[in-house]
């Protein structure tokens, strides 16, 4: 009788267990070899060039201006600074950019699944146009074929007290007088009365079941309290406006035609998108609903609101989570149209008058990814609070 | 004499119920709201179409060879005549344009050859593949056969933009099913490896990483070796690419049903085997309009290497608006770019949804 044994080495390798271990291990020793590889090369060729490593270059001064800053900044200040200017920039667009699109973005899809015929065409028509043209191409359109075609400071557009001409939006820049603490104080106050009166209808309604406008009223305490401690104070806000000069606009405050192409372009096109998230969202609330709703006797307006939005919330905010990150990215386009951001104040200018390559794209990079992370951890808060809680 | 009921003829439904005159009180006016939105909707319109309509063929002029000939005030098209061969293939040498045009013919016949019936498929993908490429490449850098050589450094234009486009989608695909299948996988090392690459690449504007390529890639390289331009932003769009196809897939191997991994395992299927017969199939047939989605993204996307100084389409097309015979028809370039960018988007995601029917099984719920 023969002994029916498998060869050991065969047996040894048909384990999975085996194999995935040994695969693990050359993939490992794999990606150390390339590490290493790729970071004595940089070393070596960093050694070559005279390149000097390290963020010592941010002391020294930039010597670049920088055209739109929040913060003071002059060519005297260090590249330092003037990261922080290119930061402070990169969040004030991604943010408006934000708000501006989301905005957009319901707008357009409600309209889209409009009755109204026409409206619902001319919303599909400003999606697909939208949706498929690089955005890149979109902002030269707004810089270099709008705004750059609008005319000189002498003969610009006014509204009210508004100008519009090639060098930007001129409006009127409020400067606060003695006396504003008061006024900062009226508003706080309101804002916590009206929490108050918030909680206080809440309260009422889950124990009576009686309906009070909370949110409307609210808004009319806010308003309301704010202006008597404004006349309280005397009204201490003066508006310099912008004056018409023979060649330029004095006064006022302006938003360059950098700022706003970059602004337009990315919350038009992002809310193209936010439009189509907006439109699976309600169209997945089963028809049900509206029908259970209506046959409850809740109005159209509340059935929208407390029926058909919180439901279909569920489904929007995890593709709206990536429409935002994509948006907060997409502003780093700004570089090619000379908007100040990151991506050209860093990677452009200061990398190409330091050469230190590795220190600025690598800080770009942990810039960007701390900023998706935080606006992903945050949306993840507000999905968790607001999904389906199943018993 | 018995009565015989007779009914008479039903009468045809009012006129306010049927008919154009019905689907317009219905769809436009039928609350006081919605005829404030179809008279605001046809405001928009007036406001917007005819002015264009003029613009646009009206009072274009169609032919000339400065701004100068264009007098008629409207759009001034001879600007994008005169400059088309620029837009199309950039720097290339004119007379050798034809390589350019007859590589796309031969991609056209040999993708269409598809709906011939008697043709293998098998064979004819291989040969699109891998054959197809290789062809392509000589005749677009030339050096055999006696064919004149061309810097890619002279290649732009609208035929740059969709080699960008073309390569980072054939080359992104397989790098992002194997990063997905690896994200899965239950070998920690791998899933680590493939973890960390692609929610790195997500998480910075392909910008940084255009960059990276241009200007980084040459440090990590050792002295002397060094690839041209065109090849480092390629491999920074193939990476870039495939974080994103990574995901798309990995959706769809969510959504694939624990049985059918199982019942590849119960019938011995070793791992790759029940991956490509049973489990890919399936999912990437469920992720067919993300696939096209990042498809459409990413060509759209190849317009940021005008940034690292690469001029395809968008590139020449701004580049031409700084010609000072043709000051003043930015507006004109920018139309006709948006133009096929829009036809080429708006075509792939049209294309996406045919092929969806298409291999449509049944599984989905009535």
């Amino acid at each position: 009788m023969s002994e029916n044994t498998t060869p050991s080495n065969n047996s040894f390798l048909n384990d999975a267990g085996n194999r995935a271990l040994i695969f693990q291990i050359l993939l490992l020793a794999m990606v150390v070899f390339a590490g290493y590889y790729l970071f004595s090369n940089l070393q070596a060729n960093l050694d070559n060039r005279g390149i000097s490593t390290g963020f010592s270059f941010f002391n020294e001064p930039a010597g670049f201006p920088i055209l739109i800053h929040l913060i003071e900044y002059t060519e005297a200040n260090t590249y330092g600074r003037a990261f922080v200017v290119a930061l402070i920039n990169t969040f004030v667009i991604s943010l408006l950019g934000i708000v501006l699109a989301t905005i957009i973005g319901v707008i357009m899809g409600l309209a889209r699944l409009s009755k109204n015929w026409l409206v619902a065409r001319l919303a599909t028509v400003y999606i697909e146009t939208l949706r498929n043209i690089p955005l890149l191409l979109q902002m030269f359109f707004w810089y270099f074929a709008v705004l750059a075609a609008l005319p000189a400071p002498r003969e610009s557009y006014e509204f009210a007290d508004f100008l519009l001409n090639k060098r930007g939006i001129y409006s009127p820049n409020p400067i606060t007088q003695d006396g504003f603490g008061l006024v900062i104080f009226g508003f706080i106050l309101s804002i916590v009365a009206s929490i108050a009166l918030i909680i206080w209808a809440k309260k009422r309604q889950t124990k009576t079941g009686l309906w009070f406008p909370a949110y409307w009223s609210s808004l009319g305490v806010i308003v309301g309290i704010t202006f008597i401690f404004l006349a309280m104070a005397g009204f201490p806000i003066e508006f310099d406006l912008p004056q018409k000069s023979r060649f330029n606009v004095t006064g006022g405050m302006v938003l360059p035609p950098e700022f706003v192409a970059v602004l337009v372009a990315l919350s038009t096109y992002t809310g193209a998108f936010i439009a189509e998230i907006v439109r699976a969202g309600i169209l997945s609330v089963n028809w049900g609903q509206t029908e259970a709703a209506r046959s409850l006797g809740l109005r159209d307006n509340m059935t929208q609101r407390l029926i058909v939005l919180p439901q279909a919330l569920r489904v929007i905010i995890p593709p709206l989570t990536s429409q935002y990150l994509n948006l907060a990215k997409n502003s780093s386009l700004g570089a090619a149209i000379a908007y100040p951001e990151l991506v050209a104040v860093v990677m452009g200018t200061t990398l190409n008058q330091t050469g230190q390559a590795i220190e600025t794209i690598g800080l770009c990079m942990l810039v960007y990814g701390s900023l998706s992370l935080s606006i992903s951890v945050f949306m993840n808060w507000y999905n968790s609070k607001m999904s389906l809680i199943e018993r | 004499m018995a009565i015989i009921f007779k009914p008479s003829p039903s009468l045809p439904p009012p006129v306010t119920s049927v008919g154009a005159v019905a689907w317009v009180r219905q769809n436009l006016f039928s609350s006081p709201l919605n005829i404030f939105l179809t008279f605001f909707s046809i405001y928009i319109l007036y406001l917007l179409v005819p002015p264009v309509i003029e613009w646009a063929f009206i009072n274009a002029t169609w032919e000339g060879s400065s701004k100068a000939a264009c007098t008629a005030g409207g759009a001034c098209w001879a600007f994008v005549g005169v400059y088309f061969d620029q837009f199309m293939y950039g720097l290339y040498p004119e007379a050798e344009t034809w390589r350019i045009n007859l590589a796309v013919i031969l991609l056209v016949v040999m993708v269409g050859a598809f709906a011939v019936k008697t043709i293998n498929k098998l064979y004819l993908s291989i040969a699109i593949i891998v054959v197809y490429p290789i062809v392509a490449y000589f005749l677009f850098a030339g050096g055999v056969f006696g064919l004149e050589v061309v810097e890619t450094s002279l290649w732009g234009g609208l035929f740059l933009t969709v080699l960008l486009g073309v390569i980072g989608i054939v080359a992104s695909f397989p790098l992002g099913v194997i990063l997905a299948l690896g994200r899965r996988s239950e070998m920690p090392i791998a899933k680590s490896v493939c973890v960390v690459f692609i929610e790195t690449i997500r998480a910075v504007p392909l910008i940084t990483i255009l960059f990276m390529a241009s200007v980084m890639i040459p440090l990590f390289l050792p002295e002397g070796l060094n690839f041209n331009k065109l090849l480092r932003v390629l491999i920074g769009i193939t990476l870039f690419s495939a974080a994103y196809m990574a995901e798309v897939v990995r959706g769809g191997l969510q959504a694939i049903p624990k049985g059918q991994y199982e019942a590849a395992d119960a019938m011995g299927l070793t791992y790759w085997q029940s991956m490509v017969l049973v489990i890919l199939p399936q999912a990437l047939k469920l992720v067919i309009p993300g696939i096209v989605n990042s498809f459409i993204a990413l060509f759209k996307d190849t317009t940021l290497v005008y940034i690292v100084g690469m001029f395809d389409f968008l590139g020449r097309i701004q580049a031409a608006n700084h010609d000072s015979n043709w000051l003043g028809t930015t507006v004109e370039g920018y139309a006709f770019a948006a133009l096929i960018y829009w036809a080429i988007c708006f075509g792939m995601s049209r294309y996406s949804m045919s092929i969806e029917r298409k291999l449509e099984t049944g599984h989905k719920r009535n």
